[in-house]
């Protein structure tokens, strides 16, 4: 595991000037209105190098945090009244509950990065720090 | 070789594209012209001051104490409203990196086929269909990215927003994704407290009349002839604006929307963001999930001396000896790369820095070859340490080297 871990680490340096490595991006998938969601199709690009199953799974427990974190509902109202009713000072107190999905959705990329997409030689790159666009993958090898 | 190189950490707002402002060091993002903001800010400040000080103290004794205080309430909560709308990020979406730009535009080429020359290719856009409407999405040159639905580029803040608005000069920022609900509540709260200000200064001139008569009232606050003028002229915009972003927000739709008919006229499409129900589309916009910002403007980033200095540098490069040497032997996996050179980024060589166990593959490989490369390899792959980056590397090089 710390193997892996010292791997995973030296991707994420590698990430930063890879030039020359291949990256595939998976677009978003805009066919339910402007929530965040990516694409599931299985790009030609990473064929070889990882199962389509795995893929998919990973995109698809992203577009179900994403969808959680963007639900409209109960809990959204609850919060949105409260906020409002302190003129929104009290997030400078406490996290909204889209920022506590993000930090989930950080975690949950790293952890597939390190079990699934590091030893085939790939890096997913959070979604975030590309403004939500795309979900970027990497080949190394 | 004489440069001296310091990696300094910026922060991330420090290099923005676009034409915004920064301050508190990048926890408020403004545009450029704040002039008409101060503006703002004074003429609400300046004329709850003067009610305060003219209105208030007569209303306090002869009506109710609670006037005052539901109007202090109400000023503070103005001035959140609208500080939060202006010192906040809109819903800037950031600019493509490289690779992605490349990317895209790989895909346009492919999709448009060969263009005979002379002939202007067609116009980027794309197709999606949302909830069984077809929506055009325009490629914007600038950040050289498809603008996701409801998006738009600022050209005076020269940055694409999430489901843009319209850039508001009062606020003196874009009006987007990430703060319309701000804004839709500060023109609500200001009309709110404009009809209270304008209501009690004629309810203060009028009991203040009958005792004293009206010329020597108005002598005695002259305060409230101002404040009347000033709320005279705000009740009729701010109210105004304050319905028509009530009748925007029923339909789901953004002014930009309306001003270019994007859903409205019979061959148009219809709009397939609105749920078809107003009490449903006021509270998706208002009580909706508090987006987060996508520009991660504290986050520190290393400045890259390469890009500080012009490529002069590139001659007494010690990466250039280690180029030389003998890759046909045996080539490594490039999942190991160090950048040793101090000339700008081009893509490097896939000759590699090594492992100490891959060293010793290498060195053996390439023991026919001149000792002299492979010690010029063996001492450069011993400086530097394993998996270097550009901006650390070039500090240490340069530290070992000189």
């Amino acid at each position: 595991v710390s193997e892996t871990r010292q791997c995973f680490h030296n991707l994420q340096e590698l990430r930063h000037s890879a030039s020359l490595a291949n990256k595939v991006f998976i677009q978003r998938d805009y066919s339910e209105g402007t929530t965040c969601k990516f694409q599931t199709k299985f790009p030609i690009e990473l064929e070889s190098r990882i199962e389509r199953t795995l893929f998919e799974d990973t995109v698809k427990t992203l577009n179900n945090f994403y969808a959680e974190a963007e639900k409209i509902g109960g809990q959204s109202y609850l919060e949105g009244c409260l906020a409002c009713t302190t003129a929104y000072l009290i997030f400078l107190c406490i996290e909204t509950r889209y920022e506590k999905v993000l930090k989930k959705i950080a975690n949950y990329i790293q952890e597939q990065n390190e079990k699934i997409y590091a030893p085939r030689g790939l890096v997913i790159t959070d979604p975030i720090e590309r403004g939500m666009r795309v979900v970027s993958l990497i080949t190394i090898l | 070789m004489s440069a001296v190189m310091i990696t300094r950490k910026v922060r991330k707002w420090e290099k923005l594209p676009g034409k915004n402002t920064f301050c508190c060091d990048g926890r408020v993002m403004m545009a450029r012209q704040k002039g008409v903001f101060y503006l703002t800010l004074f003429l609400i400040v300046g004329t709850c001051a003067l009610f305060f000080a003219f209105e208030c103290p007569y209303l306090a004794v002869h009506l109710s104490p609670t006037i005052p205080v539901f109007a202090a309430l109400l000023f503070l909560f103005v001035l959140a409203m609208l500080l939060r709308t202006s010192f906040s990020d809109p819903g800037v979406l950031p600019r493509a990196l490289p690779e992605e730009a490349s990317f895209i535009e790989m895909e346009i080429e492919a999709a448009n086929g060969n263009v005979p020359a002379g002939q202007r290719p067609p116009p980027r856009i794309r197709n999606v269909e949302i909830n069984n409407q077809i929506v055009k999405l325009k490629y914007c040159y600038t950040c050289k990215i498809f603008r996701p639905p409801r998006a738009s580029h600022c050209s005076i803040c020269d940055n694409c927003v999430d489901r843009f608005d319209h850039h508001c000069p009062w606020v003196g920022n874009c009006v987007g994704k990430r703060n319309y609900r701000y804004f839709y509540l500060f023109t609500l709260s200001l009309s709110l407290l404009t009809i209270y200000i304008f209501t009690f200064n004629i309810v203060h001139v009028v009991m203040r009349s009958v005792d004293n008569g009206f010329l020597n009232t108005l002598k005695e606050t002259p305060g409230t002839v101002l404040e009347v003028l000033v709320c005279f002229f705000t009740l009729w915009s701010v109210v105004g604006l304050t319905g028509f972003h009530t009748y925007l927000i029923s339909l789901n739709q953004t002014t930009n929307e309306d001003i270019k008919g994007s859903w409205s006229g019979k061959n148009r499409v219809q709009n397939p963001y609105s749920h078809k129900n107003m009490i449903k589309n006021c509270c998706e916009v208002l009580c909706g999930p508090t987006y987060p910002s996508v520009l991660d403007r504290r986050g520190l980033m290393q400045l890259s001396p390469v890009s500080e200095f012009s490529a002069n540098d590139t001659d007494a490069s010690p990466c250039s000896s280690s180029t030389d040497s003998s890759n046909s032997s045996k080539t490594l996996p490039s999942t190991k790369r160090a950048i040793l050179c101090l000339h700008k980024p081009r893509p490097p060589p896939i000759r590699n820095n090594p492992t100490s166990d891959d060293l010793k593959a290498s060195i053996t490989d390439t023991a026919h070859t001149s000792p002299a490369h492979s010690q010029a390899e063996e001492s450069s792959a011993a400086k530097t340490p394993p998996l270097a980056t550009p901006e650390t590397d070039a500090e240490a090089s340069v530290a070992k080297s000189h």
